[in-house]
């Protein structure tokens, strides 16, 4: 009650009692940490990487930028998101709203497997898809015969991304169906609706911040993804490295502006994701508060 | 439009939330489904709809067998507990939805579907909001949009599921005789569900009293008042005094003793349970064949006084009505006979 009170009446603090002295004290030590950690693991590398990236000034920059590599990276990046981001769409809201609208057995362990993702490290994620279609696996050698090329390439990249990344919005979703109930989409049945017309006009509009939200975190990791597409890329520059793949090759040669230029494109995503995501947040936090876990 | 349920079971899982339902609606009707929580109302109810699949048995509308066909194809009209108004959809748009969705040779233009959705909107009495959402109208309001939609479509049943079950009891009672106006002025065949004696019993031409996942009764409100027909009816519809009893040489008996009741319905012999209203008691001075007790509590209600007797040394309580006149002094005698009664074997 008391604090309810100070908090809605900032004037109070300076005739507040000891105790409220006293929170004030701890509160402050709290919100101090709090911000000394962000300003060192968070905002000091992102600084760095800027400062890196133009420590040379704006022409080696762009050249970097422009090398046909890097292009080509930035190109495989896009393609590899333009891919993977609506087929975790369409993933996502099918797995979605078959967990929150229909009973049917085994739910919990479908549930369980969309979880999978972020439980594996990715690496492992990775090494799955090598041993599914290496060289010595059994699909292996009949994909070899019929010219099918999948590790190393763009469809392994492609696979891996998509594992990685798929719960990102069928967890946002879930709770956020569940929550909305069938009520809505049988009012749209029982007025004549199909199932077409009752997702398109009343399930999509009651999720859609919801569905943003989960398709922004979707694209950012599908973008950032370095380990899984690690295993299974094979490192071919200019054909199979991915922007993440890109930063760390550069910077084994000790090209550290390159490096840390194709690196400031990630975090610049990286921030155009946050405040994207902040302004969902802020605008649309009743419809999207169901899951704050990732 | 007829609707016709026959043999009626539902299952959840295994749990049966309705048991061997038989219920004919005719054509125009008003009819309420009336019973206790959990008694199967909006199971019968989403059945009839065709939300749900009967495990086994049939509904008809009219002639035709529409057991298995889809919600779309049955043409009803559903408002729902909680109404589901499409949040994002402004009113106008909200009860223009029906015809939106109608394949492509009978949609009707948008004008109108516009011009329809104020036409419903004066019939519900709320014009001028076409351009509101559900968020910015009281809950009556949403509940008379959410009528609006659901006759939108022309339907051949109107199901209301607890219509008035969210608002509060002035509300609650304005829109009951809304309702009833609505119906005559549309005649529609039309259901709804309640647990509302009063709303039933005022509102329904017929009423069908439900409990456990089986109807009880169905009948006219003085039917199911008067003439109630199972112990459970007699209790859950008006108040009701109980006392047991014995059935013997066409008497009913309290320990030991005929009250003056003859059996003239062929009630078998044995242990029973008296059915009667508390109000509805004859006040006797003399007990030749009388129900006797001494006076435990007694206390004002509104217009007329509630008292508890003891029946018999102690073993039995009963409450009877009495007029505010009447003294009714702890520990004094009062000796009654009920006016109307009911004896039902005990089981
Ligand atoms: N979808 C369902 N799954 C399992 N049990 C249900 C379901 N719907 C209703 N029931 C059960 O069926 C019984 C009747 O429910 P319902 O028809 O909702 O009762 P009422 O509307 O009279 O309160 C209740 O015991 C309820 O728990
Ligand atoms: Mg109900």
């Amino acid at each position: 009650m008391a604090e309810q009170v100070t908090s809605s009446n900032p004037g109070r603090y300076a005739t507040g009692s000891a105790a409220t002295a006293e929170r004030l004290i701890t509160r402050i030590i709290l919100m101090g940490v709090a911000f000394a950690f962000l300003a060192i693991f968070l905002v000091m590398p992102l600084v760095i990487v800027f400062t890196e990236a133009f420590s040379r000034g704006l022409a080696p920059f762009l050249e970097n930028i422009a090398d046909p590599d890097t292009l080509s990276a930035i190109r495989l990046t896009l393609i590899v998101a333009a891919i993977s981001v609506p087929l975790n769409l369409v993933f996502g809201v099918a797995a979605a709203w078959a967990i929150a609208k229909f009973e049917f057995k085994g739910k919990a362990f479908l549930i369980t497997l969309i979880d999978l993702p972020f439980s594996v490290s990715p690496v492992i994620s990775g090494l799955v898809y090598v041993l599914l279609f290496g060289s010595t696996s059994l699909l292996g050698p009949w994909l070899k015969m019929h010219g099918i090329v999948i590790l190393f390439a763009v469809p392994g990249i492609v696979l891996a991304t998509v594992f990685v990344t798929f719960p990102f919005v069928a967890r946002e979703l879930i709770p956020l169906m569940q929550e909305q109930g069938t009520g809505d989409e049988e009012a749209a049945l029982s007025l004549g609706a199909n199932g077409w017309q009752t997702f398109w006009f009343v399930t999509l509009p009651n999720i859609k911040w919801g569905l943003l939200y989960g398709v922004l975190l979707c694209n950012a990791r599908a973008m950032g993804e370095f380990g899984a597409v690690s295993v299974v890329s094979g490192h071919i520059r200019g054909v199979t490295n991915t922007m993440p793949l890109h930063v760390e090759i550069l910077y084994n040669e000790y090209n550290a502006v390159g490096a840390f230029a194709v690196a400031s494109l990630l975090a610049g995503l990286a921030l155009v994701t946050l405040v994207l995501k902040t302004l969902l947040e802020m605008r649309y936090g009743a419809e999207i508060a169901a899951t704050r876990g990732h | 439009m007829e609707v016709r349920v026959s043999n009626v079971r539902k299952e959840f899982a295994t749990f049966p939330a309705l048991h061997d339902v038989s219920l004919d609606i005719k054509s125009g009707e008003l009819i309420a489904l009336l019973g206790p929580s959990g008694s199967g109302k909006t199971t019968l109810l989403r059945l009839i709809a065709g939300l749900e699949e009967p495990t086994r048995g049939q509904i008809y509308f009219g002639d035709q067998d529409a057991s298995h066909r889809s919600i779309q194809e049955r043409n009803v009209g559903f408002v729902f507990q909680h109404y589901a108004l499409f949040r994002h959809m402004t009113v106008a748009d909200n009860i223009g939805f029906g015809l939106k969705v109608r394949p492509g040779a009978t949609r009707p233009s948008k004008a109108d579907i516009r011009r329809r959705a104020t036409e419903l909107l004066n019939l519900v009495q709320l014009p001028g909001l076409e351009n509101r959402y559900p968020a910015q109208l009281s809950g009556g309001q949403r509940q008379r949009v959410a009528l609006a939609r659901a006759m939108a479509i022309e339907p051949k049943v109107l199901l209301l599921d607890e219509p008035f079950g969210a608002l509060d009891a002035q509300v609650r009672r304005e829109l009951r005789r809304w309702l009833r106006e609505i119906h005559e002025a549309t005649g529609h065949t039309t259901v709804f569900v309640t647990h509302d004696q009063e709303e039933a019993l005022e509102l329904a031409d017929r009423v069908v009293v439900m409990s456990q996942g089986r109807i009880e009764q169905v009948g006219t409100a003085d039917d199911v008042y008067d003439h109630p027909t199972s112990p459970f009816v007699y209790g859950f519809i008006g108040d009701s005094s109980t006392l047991p009893v014995k059935v013997e040489n066409g008497q009913v008996w309290v320990s030991d003793r005929p009250i003056g009741l003859p059996i003239t319905s062929g009630e078998p012999d044995g242990p029973a349970t008296l059915y009667f209203r508390p109000h509805e008691v004859d006040l006797l001075d003399d007990c030749g064949g009388c129900i006797a007790g001494t006076v435990v509590a007694s206390r004002r209600v509104a217009g007329t006084r509630r008292v508890e007797l003891e029946i018999g040394g102690g073993r039995e309580r009963v409450e009877i009505e009495l007029p505010i006149e009447h003294a009714a002094t702890q520990k004094s005698r009062i000796a009654f006979r009920p006016r109307r009664w009911k004896v039902f074997p005990t089981a």
